[in-house]
């Protein structure tokens, strides 16, 4: 990266290490306000009700607890939810990458009229204003009998997904020489079976930047998921059941946190695992693909 | 990263200019014509923008010009009514502090994300190794919060009896946060509001800044250096321009997902208290799925699309210059 900034094994004076104090002390600045929300929930997710609800907040809880994961695991339906959310991310994430390949292999290997025209309305699609659609998705859904149902959250969340996964796709399959594809076919191989072999390992990187995107985008989404599904409870979301949890647990901030640890935890861990990828991939992608 | 590497990889089939379709490459054996298999790839795509994105778009514009209430909703045959609902709206003195308050949330957000983005990301790049993997993994780590979760644990944050705020506000000597109701009040919430969409904006845009920090030759630092610049000149003069075409970029977003805190919004004061933290999502759905007027929420839905279109236009032109080619 910057190799201007030495940051190497270089022995610094201390008065070059005074220097960069108010540069550490911004770093620790910004550590400390992204991490201490995500810290306070974990921890009061572990607390005794007593020291919650107690005017002298500690910061390191002296004592620890599991009662609010039990109630918050006890609580109606949550498996239930919790099996909703994955079905739809999964489902929504796997319609989104097939579709995608197809559509992304077609824009960046052949040669078809309309195919800029295309690209363009990928484009366009990909900054739906979807907090916009809620009213005439919602009415068309009823009309058509599809309200209260996963597989409808499952399409939409393949929409606001799909035309993302086809711009970072066709970025990856661009880069990939063609002519690997065209040894193997020369060597014996069909044309899907060369793109099977030689280019798809190599897409590896953009299938799981795309993936986790899909991920994060369904496991999240709340709006859809609220307007949508209404009368048939059973069909609900975490991150409805979440919004709805104080409204039940009212003042049990411990089991609402621990109910919300609860939730933030796949993307949390995901998001950890795969850094690297995210950072390059995801920040590049997202702003151009 | 991803974004300079596509740019310096030529790619393998260039278009020429005019969109003449190029004279068939030998050793091409297949692919580079047409044939059904383009089409056959695309279909599921296409037919997917067409049915989810495009259809309830046509609908929404549809409902705005009827007369469309729960009547309508459950019979069916609308009727036109013209601009009607359009005059409505747009004479309602509600209506227009929302499109107000909208612009203000707007601009308090972009603002402070697009300038603590900026410090984070040039602070970034001057840390050391270890520091800056402490600051890009805690991003990462705020960046990857669920929105409902965050949203849930910032009300309990400011909760007006426990809450650590109004603890740690106290005993700095601000005795008047003492239970302090920060959801009672209309400015308080809307702070609150703000603090939370910045707080879960600012890792995307300073890890993007950042990355494109990275891509700045370090030799124009140096040359500028050499050349008697100060901190402050390299960055305006050689840094920003540089960047720029990201920096515009990532301002673009922001203001269009702006829009997005539709949902912090919703979970935390469904746009209370009174009307002091709705926007105009929050009023398009307040309008139509609460108050049952379908058609004038889909009025305020496609003044939104309006408004937003400008900022759109915008991104692409910015994209595309920065693309070269689809």
């Amino acid at each position: 990266m910057s190799a201007a900034h030495a940051t190497g094994p270089v022995r610094r004076t201390p008065a070059a290490q005074l220097r960069r104090l108010p540069l550490h002390a911004g770093a620790a600045l910004t550590v400390l306000i992204c991490l201490f929300p995500v810290y306070w929930m974990a921890v009061t997710a572990f607390k005794p009700s007593r020291d919650i609800q107690s005017a002298d907040p500690r910061f390191v809880p002296h004592a620890w607890t599991l009662d609010h994961f039990r109630t918050a695991v006890q609580a109606d339906g949550f498996a239930q939810f919790w099996r909703n959310s994955l079905l739809v991310t999964a489902g929504a994430v796997l319609l989104s990458l097939v579709v995608a390949l197809g559509a992304a292999f077609a824009v960046a290997r052949m040669r078809w009229r309309g195919r800029r025209q295309f690209v363009l309305a990928v484009f366009v699609a990909q900054m739906a204003p979807w907090e916009s659609l809620i009213i005439p998705v919602y009415i068309i859904a009823r009309d058509t009998g599809m309200l209260d149902r996963l597989a409808t959250l499952t399409l939409i969340y393949f929409m606001v997904t799909l035309p993302f996964t086809i711009i970072v796709l066709r970025g990856f399959i661009a880069t990939i020489p063609a002519e690997l594809e065209e040894a193997a076919q020369v060597d014996g191989c069909t044309r899907l079976g060369a793109f099977r072999r030689v280019a798809f390992p190599l897409l590896a990187p953009g299938l799981m930047a795309t993936s986790l995107f899909g991920f994060i985008t369904a496991w999240n989404e709340f709006a859809y998921a609220n307007f949508l599904i209404i009368k048939n409870q059973e069909n609900r979301t975490l991150p409805v059941w979440l919004s709805s949890f104080q409204n039940t647990f009212g003042t049990d901030w411990g089991a609402t946190m621990a109910a919300s640890t609860l939730f933030a935890l796949p993307a949390l861990v995901v998001f950890l695992v795969l850094q690297r990828h995210v950072t390059s991939g995801l920040a590049a992608g997202a702003v151009k693909g | 990263m991803s974004a300079v590497r596509e740019h310096t990889v030529p790619r393998p089939a260039r278009r020429r200019p005019g969109r003449t379709p190029p004279p068939p490459a030998a050793g091409r054996a297949c692919g580079d014509r047409g044939g059904p298999w383009p089409y056959l790839l695309v279909a599921p795509a296409v037919l997917g923008m067409l049915y989810l994105l495009l259809y309830p778009l046509a609908r929404a514009v549809l409902i705005s010009f009827q007369d469309f209430r729960l009547r309508e909703l459950i019979s069916g045959n609308a009727r036109f009514v013209g601009f009607a609902n359009y005059r409505t709206l747009l004479t309602d003195p509600r209506f227009w502090t929302v499109v107000r308050r909208t612009f203000l949330f707007m601009a308090v957000n972009v603002v402070l994300i697009m300038a603590i983005a900026l410090l984070v990301a040039l602070m970034t790049q001057r840390l050391g190794r270890v520091w800056r993997t402490a600051v890009l993994s805690s991003l990462v780590l705020a960046w990857a919060m669920p929105v409902v979760a965050a949203t849930t644990v910032f009300q309990w944050l400011f909760h007006s009896e426990f809450g650590v705020v109004n603890w740690a506000l106290t005993s700095l000597g601000f005795d008047s946060f003492e239970r302090y109701p920060w959801f009672a009040h209309g400015t308080a919430a809307f702070a609150i509001l703000v603090t939370l969409v910045v707080w879960q904006s600012v890792p995307f845009a300073a890890i993007t800044l950042y990355s494109a920090l990275t891509t700045v030759p370090a030799e124009l630092h140096e040359a500028a250096r050499i050349d008697g610049a100060g901190a402050v000149r390299v960055l305006r003069s050689v840094t920003l321009p540089m960047i720029r075409p990201i920096v515009t970029l990532v301002w673009c977003l922001e203001v269009i997902w702006t829009f997005k805190a539709f949902v912090q919004i919703w979970v935390m004061t469904k746009g209370g208290p009174g009307d002091a933290t709705t926007i105009l999502p929050v009023y398009a759905v307040q309008t139509a799925l609460s108050s049952q007027r379908y058609d004038l929420g889909s009025a305020a839905s496609m003044v939104t699309v309006v408004l937003m279109s400008g900022v759109l236009v915008l991104y692409f032109r910015q994209m595309f210059r920065q693309e070269g080619e689809l």
